[in-house]
């Protein structure tokens, strides 16, 4: 479908405005919005996530390819939930106590919601007992957590305590990221996964997944 | 250029200082409190980082106010005291330089994202400003812009600093890329280099980010791509957890040794980043005078 091929391009370029426009058409001409989401979208996202592997994209790219994206899923979304549809997986995502960055944590959400993931973002400066609760309430299949700074790094490692202390370190699979962290911090603080890039992520999610 | 900067830049290969906050916590600093802030509530902390820096033999030693402007003290309720803290912190840095060695007041970025519309110019121009003028008023001699990853940001950094009146010198964290020679916005060593020089910095320089190794090829091009003062401050390297605790593995022995090879490479500032600390620029100071390093 040419229109929707344009739906895919205006993702990978960033075109928030038209890629709206596009899918508001489709969903108006009763395209499936699970064959846009699956067929369109997501491709379109792991292009992206592939040029900035290659350093054709860089962060930039990746948000306003974000915001696209996002643009797009807020028309399906509705629809889908009101179809009963699942996502992919859910994750509950944060930046961990006594950081306030989250440009990453950002566009890891970003790119998890591109890929088909319910996201809940818990923001910024997140206690482990708000992760504990959090995974409670909402059961993710996953816990992603950020951290900017190495004086916050030992959150990281808190948190997978107080799952542990709760009973539920084995309900959910913990991803680590950030620009300290690295794959052998992930090991010894007892993840389960660390990605040095959003898109990479995506990549781990879907490998722990199958 | 500037008379100070001529006095300063004389010194090369000029020694300015380490990191901050980990010193800072290991005073007392708590996590996730405001680091800033200690230069009104317990500056003698600051002040006792500060001396161990000119004791170890800094020539430049920066000030406790990376995080000190308008939009990030806001998120601690610390908005009004911006300007206090600023002052604060170049003043305890100038009593502790004590004429040994000369302050740079640190500005650091704002943690929003001017692509994504999270903040304006007029805003990053009004908290920059108001961040420099604190500085300047402190006493400062200078003022490095740094760790910048978006070069709009530093732009806009840089033309409120200089309003001042004082030198301005511009730092960015090239770590991004297949080479981890661009910022993460995509912005290559040359580009910064040229766009900065051409909108008036004093000084151009390279900090945080990986780890010293991957900082001699970013020193060689970046002293290729401007005549400009060249400031390099590497971090130690990535942390590990050993027993439980945050490691920088690298000694301040092998520190300098990479350091020297960008000395030879010809930059003029040197210094360290996260995970450094009082004796690597000890470590530095002797690269400097025992080592050899072309002028």
């Amino acid at each position: 479908m040419e229109q929707l091929q344009k739906l895919s391009e205006a993702i990978i370029n960033g075109d928030a405005k038209t890629a709206r426009e596009l899918t508001r058409e489709a969903l108006n001409h009763r395209v499936d919005p699970k064959v846009i989401v699956k067929d369109y979208l997501i491709p379109a996202m792991d292009e992206v996530g592939k040029r900035f592997e290659c350093n054709e994209f860089f962060v930039p790219e990746l948000l306003i390819a974000a915001r696209a994206m996002k643009g797009s899923l807020e028309l399906i979304n509705p629809i889908l939930a009101s179809r009963g549809d699942k996502p992919a997986g859910r994750v509950v995502i944060g930046t961990v106590k006594g950081d306030l960055h989250d440009i990453g944590k950002n566009l890891v959400a970003s790119m998890l919601e591109g890929a088909g993931f319910e996201i809940i973002d818990l923001g910024v400066d997140v206690a482990p007992e708000t992760f504990v609760n959090s995974i409670k309430e909402k059961q993710p299949t996953f816990l992603a957590l950020s951290a900017l700074l190495t004086t916050t790094m030992p959150s990281m490692k808190h948190t997978i305590d107080a799952l542990k202390e709760a009973g539920i370190r084995d309900n959910v699979k913990v991803l680590v990221g950030g620009a300290p962290v690295s794959p052998r911090y992930a090991e010894e603080i007892g993840a389960d996964g660390y990605s040095d890039s959003a898109s990479g992520a995506v990549g781990l999610v879907r490998s722990l997944m199958a | 250029m500037h008379s100070t900067l001529q006095e300063i830049v004389a010194l090369r290969p000029v020694i300015t200082d380490g990191a901050w906050g980990t010193q800072l916590q290991a005073k007392g600093l708590s996590q996730g409190a405001c680091p800033d802030q200690l230069n009104l509530t317990k500056p003698e902390w600051v002040e006792q980082v500060a001396r161990s820096y000119i004791d170890a033999g800094s020539n430049i030693i920066l000030t406790n106010t990376f995080g000190a402007n308008s939009i990030i003290l806001e998120k601690y309720g610390l908005r009004e005291k911006t300007f206090d803290i600023n002052r604060a912190g170049a003043s305890i840095s100038k009593a502790a330089a004590a004429a040994k060695a000369f302050v740079f007041g640190s500005i650091g970025p704002s943690g929003k994202m001017l692509l994504m519309g999270e903040v304006t110019e007029d805003a990053l121009k009004d908290a920059f400003s108001e961040q420099a003028a604190g500085l300047a008023e402190g006493g400062a001699d200078a003022i490095i812009v740094e760790t910048m990853s978006d070069l709009e940001e530093a732009k806009i950094a840089l033309a409120s600093a200089k309003a001042t009146g004082l030198p301005v010198f511009v730092s960015m964290v090239f770590d991004s890329g297949k080479d981890k020679d661009r910022t993460l916005m995509g912005t290559t060593i040359e580009d910064a280099a040229s766009v900065l020089e051409e909108a008036g910095a004093d000084g151009i320089g390279a900090n945080c980010g990986s780890g010293i190794e991957s900082y001699i090829p970013v020193a060689k091009r970046l002293r290729a791509a401007t005549n400009l003062p060249v400031w390099i401050k590497p971090n130690a390297g990535l942390p590990e957890i050993i027993d439980g605790n945050i490691v920088y593995t690298i000694t301040p022995a092998a520190f300098a040794s990479h350091a020297k090879t960008i000395i030879d490479a010809g930059v003029d500032f040197i210094g360290g980043c996260c995970g450094t600390a009082p004796d690597f620029i000890k470590s530095l100071v002797n690269i400097k005078h025992t080592g050899t390093y072309r002028n």
